[in-house]
């Protein structure tokens, strides 16, 4: 009963909260920037007109363009099962599902990059290539912190590497956190497309990285892009969070409100974070990225001395 | 040793990265600006008595590698209107990773030497170690002068880790004549650039290699 | 009193700032340096000098080291009061202010007991003979500068690092981390072997670019032979010397903790790769100063050579300190009178000096006899009494290797030195004006005659005062 309750709960919130994160970015860039900006619930009402409108589909494409969208969803809306929010249990955990969430989102952009191929645009190929490229780099970053959390935790389990004794391993080993917490920040903004690595707002096609990989989706099925990239958001918001706020306070009252004001917050920082900087010119991307590798390396060079 | 002075330290090792990886030289001034302000706030982790001696010496480490160095440096690099640093000899992700690869070494290296017990398992050695290494990257490999006086700064920093974390007996007179002479010798050095930009045009040093044989 | 050597020339400096004429102000120079010297056979005879809680003494190390560089400071400041007044109008009081500086920071560091004075003093010497090098202004000088101030820095920053290293040593000994020559050397046996030999090699490696060995001798050439003249002259006879005198204190702390032979063998292999490549770059130079610069990179090789074979080699390199400074000396400001007559310095356009300029012609011959060790000047007894060590002691292949570079030094710079001095002048007239002067030359003649005296006689004052310091540097075996 309590599983089935706590279930419930994880679901309605991974599907409810992400768009929710996008607007408060979208306020916070507002805010720095003077303006009003648009109200914080704005995704919602985007993602409600766009499932009313049609879909205008190419004659050059094929099947693979209208996969893409959906197996994009469908793979950001299994990730969400797998990671565990509030008190460190998933509806979905097994031993090594860290690596079934890096090949889930891995599989979701493949089908983004080749629906993007198969348009048959060079500006999406263009979009494509970059994407894939910066993926090549992020994912060591992703995989050494995630080893970190292993050798700390002594388990393959999200769950358990994430869990609660996290806390405790804050104060023993709190350096080695801190890298991984900075390099999988940097990795959050990688993937989603955020200044420095790419900007959101655009309107330039040979500036964009990801949205030009989408210029052509219209209707529902841009719609499933825009809800699927929230939610690949908020995986990896998650697992910021929990890595910086471990703590369980026994009670599920403390522990929902906590982990939703953490992912507020993980909003706002990142708004902050495309307020404060520019975008990074292209060859520069790969150095950070580069960085951001070195910087979980040195977690576990940390670890292990 | 106190808590606090390992992640102070992996900052301090984190804007070595930083160093190496970017191109502004503006940037790399900040960077190595506030790797002086973290070594001027260090020995307040370090030394068991605050007295009147070690409050001096942070203030006066603060003040010169935190503002006073850097801001003469802005002043050169305003006079010699350049921004960027040319294509170094060892492009900016191979000095990261060599950066990377050297502090790796330092880490290890740093196992050999026999430490006191309250230094064993500190970081102090590996930062100073890494700092030095990436001091040493920027001076040989970058082109522009005022990226090899920053470079040069770097290493002075590094070695500054080393001695004011190991050595709390290290008399007052000879840090302040340290940090003087590291004054004075960026003060020449500006001098130097001043000089160099007004008879090439430019701050490259790919105009200094006349002298040869 | 201790205090006063190294003030004196501060506050002359003071002064050379304030003078307005141009004309008057390299003249006070001489007279600094004369009451600097004055000072220095005070302290020379008096009961041994302490200051400063045992930071600032006179042993018999710094005794040589310091009457050696009045000596030549004294010698080289008229000449360049002479030399700045000859037809050049140039501004020279940053000059004569960083001149008296740089000997004002070299008596603190021959002087200084405590390490890290010490390490002041010398970047302090860095720093004010840059300037200097710069003193013509033109671009080829500026890249020498630069080269100069960066290279010397960076290798000095690493000396640092060493002597950190050292004071480190003592984490396991009753001492306080300390910098201190004398309680190092006091409590040496107890030191920490592994940063020790860190430290040596740092210091080594630090002081060594200071010193000019190779592989970091990289700035020497060019900054001799950008300087004016007297720069040069100081820089290879004084302060080069001072270098090594740093890495002799380290030396000694590391020969009383028994790390004596791991140094040795290093200091030894260095000594013969500077050698060789002063050998090397010396053959077929066509710029007579970088040639003479070469030849102080080949000399430090002999100094640190000589200190790494031990025994009686260590007497030999003392001697040949004073022997080489006073060479280079004499060899320098010839070449200083050969460029201002000739208006250049490369061997196509010089030949005939001893036509043109007799006396300075004849001395540069002279000198280069000496610098290359022919007997009876000073430099041959003091190589002699090295591979009179060396072999001695069986080091065979050092010595033979020893031999083997002299020979071909002397080869490489006879090579080049001889048509510049034989010959017929060239038809172009030589710079109008500048003939062989009392005070361009009397300066040359006058180490010239030390250098020989020294070959023939040395005081018993001075070989007592040689083989003390030697001694100290011998502590165990």
């Amino acid at each position: 009963m309590e599983t089935i309750f706590h279930d419930a709960v994880h679901v309605l919130l991974a599907l409810g909260l992400p768009p929710l994160l996008l607007g408060l970015i979208a306020k916070t860039k507002a805010l720095f920037a003077g303006r009003v900006g648009p109200s914080v619930l704005q995704p919602y009402y985007d993602l409600i007109k766009l499932v009313q409108k049609g879909s205008v589909f190419s004659t050059t494409t094929t099947w693979v363009f209208r996969a893409g969208p959906v197996v994009a969803l469908v793979t950001a809306g299994i990730a969400v099962l797998l990671i565990p929010l509030a008190d460190a249990t998933a509806p979905l955990s097994f031993t090594g599902d860290f690596v079934l969430l890096a090949y889930l989102l891995g599989l979701g952009r493949f089908f983004t990059a080749s629906a993007a191929l198969d348009t048959g645009s060079p500006f999406e190929g263009m979009g494509a290539a970059r994407e894939v490229t910066f993926a090549c780099l992020a994912e060591p970053a992703f995989f050494l912190g995630m080893l970190v959390l292993a050798k700390l935790s002594g388990s393959l389990q999200l769950a358990d590497m994430l869990g609660s004794s996290l806390a405790s391993h804050w104060s023993a080993d709190g350096e080695s956190l801190v890298l991984v917490l900075l390099s999988w920040f940097i990795i959050l903004l990688a993937e989603n497309s955020r200044i420095p690595f790419d900007d959101p707002n655009t309107h330039l096609e040979l500036t964009m990285i990801h949205e030009v990989m989408v210029l052509d989706h219209s209707g529902p099925a841009y719609g499933m892009i825009l809800y699927g990239a929230a939610l690949k958001l908020f995986v990896f918001g998650a697992l910021v969070v929990r890595l910086a706020f471990p703590m369980t306070g026994g009670s599920p009252w403390l522990d929902w409100p906590i982990f939703v004001g953490g992912m507020l917050v993980v909003a706002v920082a990142i708004g902050v974070v495309e307020s404060i900087m520019a975008r990074l010119r292209l060859t520069h991307v790969p150095i950070l990225l580069v960085a951001a590798c070195l910087l979980s390396g040195f977690g576990i060079i940390l670890l292990v001395r | 040793m106190n808590q606090l002075l390992d992640p102070l330290l992996i900052v301090a090792l984190a804007l070595n990265f930083v160093t190496l990886g970017v191109s502004r030289i503006r940037g790399v001034i900040n960077a190595v600006a506030l790797q002086g302000i973290l070594l001027g706030i260090l020995p307040l982790f370090v030394h068991q008595d605050l007295g009147f001696r070690v409050i001096l010496l942070v203030g006066v480490t603060i003040g010169l590698k935190g503002f006073v160095i850097p801001r003469f440096l802005v002043h050169a690099l305003r006079e010699a209107t350049i921004q960027e640093e040319v294509k170094p000899l060892v492009n900016f992700m191979g000095s990261l990773l060599l950066g990377a690869v050297g502090t790796g070494l330092g880490i290890v290296f740093s196992y050999t030497l026999p430490l006191a017990e309250q230094h064993t398992n500190s970081l102090v050695v590996p930062a100073s170690l890494s700092t030095v290494w990436a001091g040493f990257l920027m001076l040989t490999t970058r082109k522009r002068a005022i990226m090899q006086v920053l470079g040069y700064l770097l290493l002075e920093n590094g070695i500054f880790m080393f001695g004011l974390l190991l050595l709390e007996a290290t008399p007052f007179l000879v840090e302040i004549g340290i940090l003087l002479d590291l004054f004075t010798g960026v003060f020449v050095m500006g001098i130097i650039i001043h000089h160099i930009n007004r008879e090439f045009g430019s701050t490259s040093t790919e105009h200094l290699t006349e002298l040869k044989g | 009193m201790t205090l006063a050597l190294i003030l004196v020339p501060l506050v002359a400096a003071a002064l050379v700032f304030a003078v307005p004429a141009n004309r008057w102000r390299p003249w006070l120079m001489p007279v600094a340096s004369l009451g600097h010297s004055i000072l220095v056979v005070f302290a020379l005879q008096g009961p041994p000098v302490r200051a400063l809680g045992g930071w600032l003494v006179l042993d018999p190390l710094g005794k040589i080291f310091l009457g050696f560089v009045s000596v030549l400071f004294f010698i080289c400041s008229i000449y360049t009061a002479r030399y700045l007044n000859l037809g050049h109008e140039r501004p020279n009081r940053i000059f004569c202010v960083c001149f008296l500086l740089s000997l004002s920071m070299m008596t603190l560091v021959i002087l200084s007991h405590h390490l890290g004075l010490m390490w002041v003093g010398m970047e302090a010497t860095t720093l004010a003979m840059a300037p200097n090098i710069y003193f013509y202004h033109t671009p080829r000088s500026l890249e020498a500068t630069w080269k100069y101030l960066l290279i010397c820095s960076v290798g000095i920053a690493m000396a640092l690092f060493g002597l950190f290293f050292l004071a480190y040593a003592t984490l396991h000994t009753s001492l306080e981390p300390t910098l201190l020559l004398d309680d190092l050397v006091q409590h040496a046996p107890e030191l920490s072997h592994p940063w020790l030999r860190a430290a040596f090699v740092l210091v080594l490696v630090g002081f060594g670019t200071k010193m000019g060995l190779a592989p970091m001798h990289t700035w020497l050439p060019d900054a001799h032979g950008e300087a004016p003249a007297p720069v040069s002259a100081m820089l290879s006879g004084a302060l080069l010397p001072c270098a090594f005198l740093a890495i002799l204190r380290v030396f000694h702390i590391c020969n009383a903790a028994g790390e004596g032979a791991f140094s040795r063998e290093i200091m030894v292999v260095l000594g013969l790769f500077s050698m060789a490549i002063g050998a090397i770059f010396m053959t077929g130079q066509r710029d007579l100063k970088r040639l003479l610069a070469y030849s102080s990179v080949e000399h430090m090789g002999i100094l640190v050579f000589g200190i790494g074979i031990g025994g009686l080699a260590v007497f030999g390199a003392l001697l040949h300190v004073l022997n080489n400074g006073l060479t280079k000396v004499a060899l320098f400001l010839s070449a200083g009178n050969i460029q201002s007559a000739y208006g250049s310095r490369s061997t196509e356009d010089v030949s005939g000096a001893i036509r043109g300029l007799p006396i300075t012609g004849t001395l540069f011959l002279a000198g280069f006899f000496a610098i290359t060790g022919s007997p009876p000047f000073g430099p041959f007894l003091s190589e002699f009494t090295i591979v009179n060590a060396a072999l001695g002691s069986d080091q065979f292949l050092a010595g033979a290797l020893f031999l083997l570079l002299l020979a071909i030094v002397f080869i490489g710079m006879g090579s080049t030195i001889i048509p510049v001095v034989q010959g017929d002048p060239p038809e172009a007239a030589a710079q109008p004006g500048f003939r062989d002067g009392f005070l361009t030359s009397a300066p040359i003649l006058v180490s010239l005659a030390l250098v020989l005296l020294l070959g023939v006689y040395i005081p018993p004052p001075l070989e007592s005062l040689l083989r003390e310091a030697a001694a100290l540097l011998e502590v165990k075996r």
